[in-house]
């Protein structure tokens, strides 16, 4: 092949040529990081919670007044909303996963204990918990009605039984034993471990502990609750329609707020998670812009070169050569150049992902997505550079012969 | 260059221009993109690394020390909140120009006639010098008083908005809301009132809005109202809510003002003072390096922007570098297409200064164009931007300086994008043009 020549005529356009490995270094570098983080939000987006997330809706209620207690009414609440046609089950608690807001204590092996332990986040429920939400039990069993007891304001919550996450219970009890175990949350009295489910997430998208959850069956005497709520399937519009009369039939001193009030897990995890998925789909435009401005600048500075040597290439054409040997040389210049730019890109590439790597406290680009950049540049420069190269090759012989 | 050379540039700008169109159109977009993407992002950090007290941040400061036992000592941060008790000795000490207390909440409120249903509004409780220390603007009525303070007054401040919804934005002075159950006498309401970031308490949202109902403090804990924000605890002891104002724990924002370096002094060593004494005394029990922070420094420590909002304007800067490279490389071949003109132009006398204007001047004309493409796209992008579902993301608005911004720097860019291939254009020896034709 004909690199040498090819080498020697860049080196009369070494601005042109320049520019472009610099834009595709550039494009290579920028693009390769954002679809990095585009894979990693999208990722993120969809980290399972442990639950079966459909046909399940999240009720934020807040009572309005204040009577000396609240258990009666919460209690009268979730009894209508567990007789509405439609609804599987239902239980009342203070958060539940992707809510972005709840409690977390630590838990001890020792009740005197004042280092080590575990954090983790509390979900109050009763024994209809593991059904609506639709989490696996993997040892032990389910809370009674007759255990589910209620809370206070100034108590600290350590009921006598409670069901953890495989990770808690792990991470107290290394050895794989921590059913039936006794533990300790903070200023509490003992707890027993009487079930281990296989997942479940913390309240908030961003946590060091993230599966480190303990279920309590305990109802907290408070103005602000949370209905959960598993339909039967085909029937979550009906039941989300009618949910607000129901719970304003049973009673008009309370307020569902607007935004927040009432939404399918759909909605909950699409607003859990709207910050990245706009990430994403911002970085996955930027990208498509960006190959797009360089594949037009290919093919304008390609054009360019193109129009400049049509009498070189009528002489070539003159002395023999073939369309197919003027076309190859324009690919792989285009190539060569590419080339160039892809490897700079690559470094620069690594560079920025270093620098996200300090500044922004990001993964480390992987190096798959670098190889797919490489490759869909070079591809690109090819692309964008066969309509001028096609044209070049069709400059006839006679050109050699013309004067201007 | 005289103003008629200026003109006759331009019209040879605008001739070359118009004879390439694809080339030129494409040259436009790239800046326009280039240029829109960096403004929409670069005005939602202007937006949100705003001061949120223009003329008063310089006089606002956070006193902080460090009340925590020695658990956790690892952590030597100084917490950005206080315990009831040394904030309430603080305040009783009076020795800032102005100080308040304060913690978020929200409480379900009503209207006096009680025709509409209740609603959760936020709230704030704070106290009398909240008002003119952070220069907060009244439409009716006025803050309350240290008197109302002190006698747990049932009184309330409520915000514009709140006015709005409540009372259709009449003088609601000397009505009732009520709030928690609780009648207050509304005895003052708000202008529009949006400090960016929501700098006094960044726990209850760095962008959230001002908050629609305000209540003495000592009224809102004795009313038992909702409180909210963060808290943090150490040691052992109750955390129940009717235990806070004992509780080792600290959940409150104090903030003073302090006119002058010798007040802000004065105030330092007081505070030292204090510290030293509480560690005297037993009851804090780490090593005291108690600190008086300014408004604007405590922003920058605790980066209230976004790390993603930073990401973004890094990631539109390398896409404008692209665009500018890119148009580069058009501007060259373009420029040099027109080698064999500009070859006749140096022929026929003219300097290579005033070839390298002429070709300065087309290119500054790229930039202008561009420019404006990208106002119109940066305008789209902020529009998109405020669909968003982010507290700040309504707030993202082009004011003027960002206006006049985007142009300049579309112009600048884009001349310096010109003079690699102007220079280029214009080196060129006549002689050898005018030959090879």
């Amino acid at each position: 092949m004909q690199i040498l020549p090819i080498l020697a005529a860049l080196r009369r356009h070494k601005a042109g040529t320049i520019l472009i490995a610099l834009q595709i270094a550039l494009t290579l570098a920028i693009v390769c990081n954002a679809l990095f983080i585009v894979h990693e939000r999208v990722e993120r987006a969809n980290r399972p919670t442990g639950m079966n997330e459909s046909n399940l809706i999240a009720v934020q209620n807040r009572y309005v007044g204040a009577p000396s207690t609240y258990l009666p009414i919460i209690r009268t609440d979730i009894q209508a909303i567990r007789a509405m046609p439609g609804v599987e089950d239902a239980y009342v608690t203070n958060t539940y996963p992707l809510r972005r807001g709840g409690w977390s204590l630590t838990a001890r092996t020792a009740p005197d204990a004042t280092k080590g332990g575990a954090q983790t986040a509390l979900y109050f429920g009763d024994e209809h918990t593991l059904k609506t939400l639709g989490v696996q039990l993997i040892a032990g069993r389910n809370f009674t009605a007759s255990e589910v007891g209620s809370f206070e304001r100034q108590e600290s919550p350590s009921p006598p039984q409670v069901i953890v996450t495989k990770t808690l219970a792990d991470k107290l009890f290394p050895n794989g034993d921590a059913l039936g175990k006794v533990i300790y949350y903070r200023g509490g009295k003992p707890s027993t471990i009487i079930g281990i489910v296989a997942k479940l997430t913390v309240p908030w998208i961003d946590m060091d502990f993230m599966d480190s959850v303990t279920i309590m069956p305990l109802t907290f005497n408070d103005g602000g609750q949370s209905f959960m709520i598993r339909t039967k399937p085909g029937q979550q519009d009906a039941v989300f329609k009618s949910v607000p009369k129901v719970l304003f039939d049973v009673n008009r001193m309370r307020v569902l707020p607007e935004k927040y009030g009432i939404r399918t897990f759909e909605t909950v995890r699409a607003n859990a998670y709207e910050a990245d998925r706009g990430m994403a789909i911002l970085m996955s435009v930027v990208c498509g812009v960006l190959l797009a401005i360089t594949a037009a600048g290919i093919v304008g500075l390609s054009s360019f070169w193109v129009g400049q040597r049509r009498k070189q290439i009528g002489v070539r054409r003159a002395l023999g050569a073939k369309r197919s040997d003027i076309l190859s040389y324009f690919m792989t210049e285009n190539f060569l150049i590419a080339l160039a730019g892809v490897v700079v890109g690559t470094m620069l590439a690594l560079g920025l992902s270093q620098w996200m790597f300090t500044h922004f406290e990001m993964k480390r680009l992987s190096f798959t997505y670098v190889m797919v950049g490489v490759v869909a540049l070079l591809g690109l420069g090819q692309a964008a550079v066969f309509a001028p190269a096609l044209r070049a090759s069709r400059v006839s012989p006679v050109e050699a012969t013309r004067s201007v | 260059m005289g103003v008629s050379m200026f003109a006759y540039y331009l019209e040879l700008a605008f001739r070359s221009l118009r004879r390439s169109r694809a080339l030129t159109a494409l040259m436009i977009l790239a800046v326009a993109l280039g240029i829109g993407a960096s403004m929409t992002t670069l005005t939602v950090l202007h937006v949100l690394s705003g001061d949120p007290l223009p003329e008063r941040s310089g006089s606002i400061y956070m006193p902080r020390m460090d009340p925590r036992d020695l658990s956790h000592a690892e952590d030597t941060k100084l917490p950005v909140q206080v315990t009831w008790i040394d904030g309430m000795r603080l305040l009783k000490d009076r020795r800032a120009d102005r100080q308040a207390l304060m913690v978020g909440g929200t409480v379900p409120v009503q209207s006096d006639d009680q025709a509409m249903d209740p609603f959760i509004e936020h709230a704030r409780y704070t106290t009398a010098d909240f008002f003119p220390m952070f220069a907060v603007p009244f439409r009716y009525g006025q803050p309350w008083s240290d008197a109302e303070d002190e006698s747990r007054a049932h009184v309330a401040v409520i915000g514009a908005d709140l006015n709005d919804r409540l009372f259709g934005g009449t003088n609601s002075v000397g009505r009732t809301i009520r709030a928690n159950g609780a009648d207050l006498r509304i005895i003052g309401v708000l202008d529009v009132w949006r400090p960016v970031p929501h700098f006094y308490d960044i726990y209850t949202g760095s962008f959230s809005g001002s908050e629609g109902v305000f209540v003495p403090l000592s009224t809102a804990r004795a009313l038992e109202m909702g409180r909210d924000g963060g808290i943090s605890c150490w040691g052992e002891g109750s955390t129940a809510e009717n235990e806070m104002e004992r509780a080792s724990c600290t959940w409150l924002q104090y903030w003073v003002q302090l006119d002058s370096a010798a007040h802000l002094e004065a105030y330092r060593r007081y505070l030292d003072g204090y510290a030293h004494e509480q560690a005297a005394l037993g009851r804090f029990q780490r090593p005291q390096h108690p600190e008086v922070i300014g408004l604007l420094a405590f922003l920058e420590e605790q980066k209230v922007v976004p790390s993603d909002v930073r990401l973004q304007v890094w990631l539109a800067l390398g896409f404008f570098v692209v665009c500018l490279v890119n148009t580069v490389g058009l501007m060259l071949a373009k420029f040099m297409r027109r080698a064999g003109e500009v070859g006749v132009r140096r022929a026929l006398g003219a300097s290579r200064r005033s070839v390298f204007a002429q070709l300065l001047t087309e290119a500054g004309l790229i930039g202008v164009a561009g420019g404006v493409g990208g106002l119109i796209l940066a305008w789209a992008g902020l529009a998109l931007v405020r669909r968003q579902p982010d507290a700040f993301a309504r707030l993202a608005h082009l004011d003027l300086a960002m206006l006049v911004a985007t142009l300049l720097l579309s112009v600048i860019a884009t001349l310096i994008a010109g003079l690699l291939p102007a220079w280029r254009a214009c080196s060129i020896t006549p002689a050898l043009q005018l030959k090879s034709q």
